[in-house]
């Protein structure tokens, strides 16, 4: 049992200032992450033209196109200008859910990353609210429909942004803690039925190769676009409520 | 050995066993939330192919409906789990600090 490892990010290097700033792997590796989609935009958008585009410029014209029709229909024509903040979202969270694929550390197993992605739709959800139905309106929709109900709307208010942040950490950390046991799990199986075998071959986990394999295409492939679509979506959704008046 | 010594290390430990007891069965019980989205899934996914059923031309967007229905109604087991991963990783270490 000592074989199965489930912690959260190493505290890689901790700077001596202000009583220690902790560098985890979490951090390092959302750099990568940001460095990565860095240069796939520069790769995607170097020498664009007007007539014989190549290859390149298709697929960056694909996903502008694909992102702004999503915008456009889940929020409005008045919030185009949002359409790479919601691209940014999509690409980062799916980027680092990815990274799980290479045995990295995913960012987003880290309950930090997302808590901050949804402070900021959280601001922005509040500071649309206040711009449209002023500061004193605002204050007074916590009020409806009856004064009793202001307990729930403060919590339903404040459930939104930790609602976000647990949905989308709870999958990524469920993939992550069930490809742990399955390892585990596969590699204690392989040992018994495996472990007469002379030499080496007794210790090679041989029953390692393949499911986990097609486990991960579920647990990493589909739960990372899928969760990146949804937070984009819930974040397109609340931002879009939040200018609606009654 | 001093019996009051004995029987107090005896305490500490059989604490420490009550902890992490609880803490094991407490997160068993949170798992059961997954009860929860499980049925309710299943019902979106059947009421989508009833939908399909009706109007094949609408698969596509009965589909994506339903995946983006189900992804947020998983969160209330995803709650359950974030809970029992709580119990069973942080919680043990953290009440008996307090010992």
């Amino acid at each position: 049992m000592d074989n199965i490892n489930i912690t959260g990010a190493k505290i890689l290097y901790t700077i001596p200032v202000l009583g220690g700033i902790r560098i985890t792997e979490t951090q390092v590796n959302s750099w990568i992450v940001i460095a990565l989609l860095f240069v796939l935009c520069l790769v995607l958008t170097h020498g664009m033209k007007v007539r014989g585009t190549s290859k390149r410029q298709v697929v960056a014209e694909w996903i502008v196109e694909q992102v702004t029709k999503l915008v456009r229909e889940n929020m409005g024509e008045s919030f185009l200008p949002y359409a790479p903040f919601i691209c940014a979202i999509l690409g980062l969270s799916a980027t680092s859910s990815l990274t799980a694929l290479v045995g990295a550390y995913p960012p987003t197993a880290d309950l930090n990353t997302i808590a901050g992605w949804s402070i900021l739709v959280f601001s922005l959800i509040t500071f649309y609210k206040i711009k449209t139905n002023g500061f004193l309106g605002y204050l007074k929709s916590y009020t409806e429909p009856i004064k009793i109900f202001t307990p729930f709307n403060v919590l339903s208010e404040i459930g939104t942004p930790i609602s976000m942040t647990f949905r989308h950490f709870g999958n990524i950390v469920s993939g992550v803690v069930i490809s742990a046991l399955v390892y585990a799990g596969l590699a204690s199986v392989s040992t018994l039925l495996l472990g007469w075998l002379p030499g080496l071959l007794g210790k090679i986990p041989l029953l390692q190769v393949g499911l986990p394999a097609v486990l991960s295409i579920y647990f990493d492939v589909f739960t990372s676009l899928m969760q990146a679509f949804i937070f984009a979506m819930l974040t397109m959704l609340y931002i879009g409520n939040a200018v609606k008046t009654d | 050995m001093d019996p009051t010594v004995v029987n107090e290390a005896t305490a500490l430990i059989n604490a420490k066993a009550t902890i992490m007891a609880g803490c094991a069965v407490g997160a068993g019980l949170a798992l059961i939330a997954g009860i929860g989205p499980g049925i309710g899934e299943g019902y979106a996914v059947g009421k989508a192919c009833e939908a399909i059923g009706r109007q094949p031309e609408c698969r596509g967007q009965v589909t994506s409906t339903m995946i983006m229905g189900c992804a947020i109604a998983e969160t209330t087991g995803i709650y359950g789990f974030v809970t029992g991963l709580l119990l069973m990783l942080l919680a043990p270490s953290l009440f008996i600090k307090r010992l």
